[in-house]
């Protein structure tokens, strides 16, 4: 059952929004939860965070950051082609309760991830503060939904050309030291920055909960690719997470295991590239 | 000819393609009979008047009666007869530990070698894939009632193929973008060709059975959603589920991996392909491969494949106790992979990058047998040692995934997580549900699962018409 291409735009810069015929995932999703995707019979699997579903219409939006050859493939897709495989919702929803304040901080693309978290935290009663980071104003992301989803928002740039110069966490920083109340923190983003949420967290014993995005093949627990220490035990990001307790994730194995697959990723992304820029080439005559 | 002059015939060994040709490619290495040397072999059989071998047969081919039309060079009939009770024999006559079941209860094998009776399956089934010998009966009356399945693995496919020639509306729901479970993500193309599995589900296609692939229960969909409004039964049959790690220090370096994920990118994704594939698979220069089964077999042989240097075996019991098929150590000995057994690794070493370079072993000794009936290993003090690796595939079994018990009410557990089923019926403790498979009673073979498959389809039927 191949999945229909609805919407695609550009968000910002090598940032692309998708809306996807998926209507038995968009009946089921649930906040934290993702998507397997593959495009076509060659292609590979891979995480995506469900950023919203309408069960009305049967559709997941997806939020894909070009990074790899499979995301320079989807970036490349238009309204009206099919990927020709989704499945999901995958993994354990986030754990949503009135908690009271809850701080969400997303780097990033990671912002597409805590927009359906904040909109069901506001909608439960939480006070939801959203403090939204990107390197520069073009490539922020969702700042209009993430406006809606919470009762108050920060943005912050890296270069200052938008919002408040300076590090995701920094206004988190500065509402603990001025003793604001916060019952929970959800970081999403770059793992530096989820590492450093955690850090600063830490100390203050402030629940902070991340969600990880490892290697991933079958995205069902079958695999163990995606396997991270969380404390003692080693836990399956796909079906144990994507979320866990900050403060007890392993972020050295972490960033080493996304590693992994790194040098195989420059290739494919070398030969795709090489394969897009030959385009005029006939079919056939590329290999010979 | 008499059952003295029969059994003065040699077994004939099935031809293999040459280790040295076949190290460097996927393509399948038991090459299987022509028609003569099947009919020679068919001969050895003394037809027995009751017969050992189907008694160890998990399905209850009739071994004899199959054997028979093959001397008679009636192939479609021994075909026909086999397809009675054994709905995937190009499958079965290609994977089954026939020296642990028809072929260890066979009475010529008593003095000399038995009969090679999954040489002869697969002869038959080859020829009727071939030639369409025998053709699935689509003339079925329906009975209206809709049968939904989980998996479509050997007990899921054996379970459809049954209920929809009972003349139920089956549907399979699959995890994967393919269907076939075990067969195409886990067993190599080099053992059991894909084009087999892709028959036997277009077979199944034209019976009217549907697959919904991309379909996770419990997630996509539930069991609760489904029972009682569209279907009225739910065979589950979803697999084994989580790989297990021997949770030792190191396991969790770069170049680690379990079996499940390394024959997943080659096999399902085709990652030996790489990059017109776009799955990639990590595989270095001295690989080691921890477990005594098939899949320890299958991971260590498709690891060869992928051009390391040196592969390793790692069992911590004797080769006698190892569980896999016979003819798969065989193979993989001959292809040049070593084996270190009574040992057993106790941790991993990194390298500055945190990817794996060594691992230090303990020598086993055998003592005492344990519940399993095997003679438990005991470490010796003293005996550590290391060996140095890039690549460590973990083949040492798996867990039972918790999620469709956590979806659905009703269920009970036993044991490590398997679903409790009755065993007569397969039915666990919530009725119109019944389970097979890994799920049901632990890791066992393609066969064992294909015979519960049955079996539930059975009483699946039995229960369906009540209703």
């Amino acid at each position: 059952m191949p999945n229909e291409v609805l919407e695609k735009r550009e968000l910002a810069p090598r940032t692309h929004y998708l809306r996807v015929e998926a209507p038995l995932v968009a009946s089921h999703a649930q906040p934290g939860q993702f998507i397997i995707l593959r495009l076509h019979e060659k292609g590979e699997r891979i995480p995506l965070t469900i950023a919203d579903s309408d069960p009305v219409e049967g559709s997941i939006t997806l939020i894909v950051q070009e990074i790899g050859g499979t995301t320079k493939q989807i970036a490349a897709l238009r309204a009206g082609d099919h990927v020709s495989d989704v499945l999901g919702p995958l993994g354990t929803p986030s754990e949503i309760e009135n908690f009271g304040t809850v701080v969400l901080l997303g780097g990033g693309f990671g912002i597409a991830a805590i927009h359906p978290i904040a909109k069901k935290l506001r909608a439960i009663g939480n006070r939801v503060i959203s403090i939204l980071g990107a390197r520069t104003k073009e490539l922020l992301i969702l700042e209009k939904e993430m406006r809606a989803a919470s009762h108050e928002v920060i943005i912050v740039t890296d270069d200052g050309s938008y919002g408040r110069q300076g590090l995701v966490i920094d206004p988190l920083k500065e509402m603990i030291a001025q003793g604001t109340r916060i019952d929970r923190v959800v970081a999403i983003g770059p793992l530096p920055m989820m590492r450093a949420v955690a850090e600063l967290t830490r100390p203050y014993g402030i629940r902070t909960v991340v969600s990880l995005n490892p290697v991933m093949v079958d995205g069902t627990g079958m695999c163990g690719g995606c396997r991270v220490s969380v404390g003692e035990a080693t836990r399956f990001a796909c079906v144990d997470g994507p979320e866990f307790d900050a403060h007890l994730v392993n972020f050295d194995e972490l960033v080493s295991r996304t590693q992994m697959y790194r040098d195989f990723e420059r290739f494919h992304l070398c030969k795709l590239e090489e394969k897009l820029s030959s385009t005029s080439v006939p079919e056939g005559a590329v290999n010979k | 000819m008499n059952p003295q002059e029969r059994m003065k015939i040699a077994r004939h060994p099935v031809p293999t393609r040459a280790p040295e040709s076949r190290i460097r490619c996927f393509e399948e290495v038991a090459l299987g009979y022509d028609e003569a040397t099947a009919r020679e072999e068919a001969m050895r059989c003394i037809q027995c008047r009751k017969p050992a071998c189907v008694e160890g047969c998990p399905v209850a081919i009739d071994i004899p009666g199959f054997i028979r039309e093959i001397v008679a060079g009636n192939i479609a009939s021994a075909a026909a007869i086999i397809k009675r009770t054994n709905s995937l024999p190009s499958i079965c006559g290609r994977v089954c530990p026939q020296e642990t079941q028809c072929e260890q209860k066979c009475v010529i094998g008593r003095k000399g070698k038995p009969v090679a009776i999954g040489a002869l399956e697969r002869f038959v089934a080859d020829c009727d894939r071939q030639y369409g010998l025998t053709k699935p009966d689509v003339s079925v009356k329906p009975t209206g009632k809709k049968v939904a399945i989980v998996g479509s693995g050997p007990a899921g496919l054996t379970a459809a193929g049954t209920l929809a020639q009972l003349g139920h509306e089956v549907t399979i729901f699959e995890a994967f973008h393919k269907p076939g479970g075990v067969l195409v993500y886990g067993i190599p193309e080099f053992r059991l060709p894909k084009q087999i599995v892709r028959e036997e589900v277009s077979t199944l296609e034209r019976l009217g059975v549907q697959f919904e692939l991309n379909v996770l229960i419990g997630r996509t969909l539930t069991i609760d959603e489904i029972l009682g409004t569209e279907y009225s039964a739910v065979f589950l049959a979803p697999g084994a589920g989580v790989p297990q790690f021997m949770n030792i220090p190191g396991e969790n370096l770069n170049g680690v991996c379990s079996a499940n994920e390394f024959l997943t990118r080659v096999n399902l994704m085709k990652a030996y392909l790489f990059p017109e594939y776009e799955t990639p698979v990590y595989c270095g220069k001295r690989v080691a491969v921890i477990g005594g089964g098939n899949t320890a077999m299958d991971a260590a042989r498709t690891a060869l494949r992928l051009g390391p240097e040196k592969v390793y075996i790692v069992y911590r019991r004797s080769e006698k106790e190892m569980p896999a098929r016979l003819e798969e150590v065989e193979h993989a000995k001959e292809e040049g992979i070593e084996f270190l057994c009574l040992t057993a690794p106790i941790a991993y070493y990194g390298d500055s990058r945190g990817w794996v370079s060594e691992m230090e072993c303990i020598k086993m000794e055998l003592s005492e047998p344990d519940e399993s009936g095997r003679r438990r290993p005991v470490p010796i003090p003293g005996s550590n040692h290391r060996i140095s690796v890039d690549t460590v595939i973990v083949a040492i079994g798996a867990k039972t995934n918790d999620l469709i018990v956590k979806t659905t009410g009703g269920l009970s557990v036993a044991k490590k997580g398997y679903l409790l089923v009755d065993p007569q019926t397969q039915m666990t403790a919530r009725p119109g549900i019944f389970a097979g498979g890994d799920i049901a009673g632990g890791e066992a073979t393609v066969i064992a699962a294909m015979g519960q498959g049955r079996v539930a389809a059975h009483s699946i039927h039995r229960y369906v018409m009540e209703q």
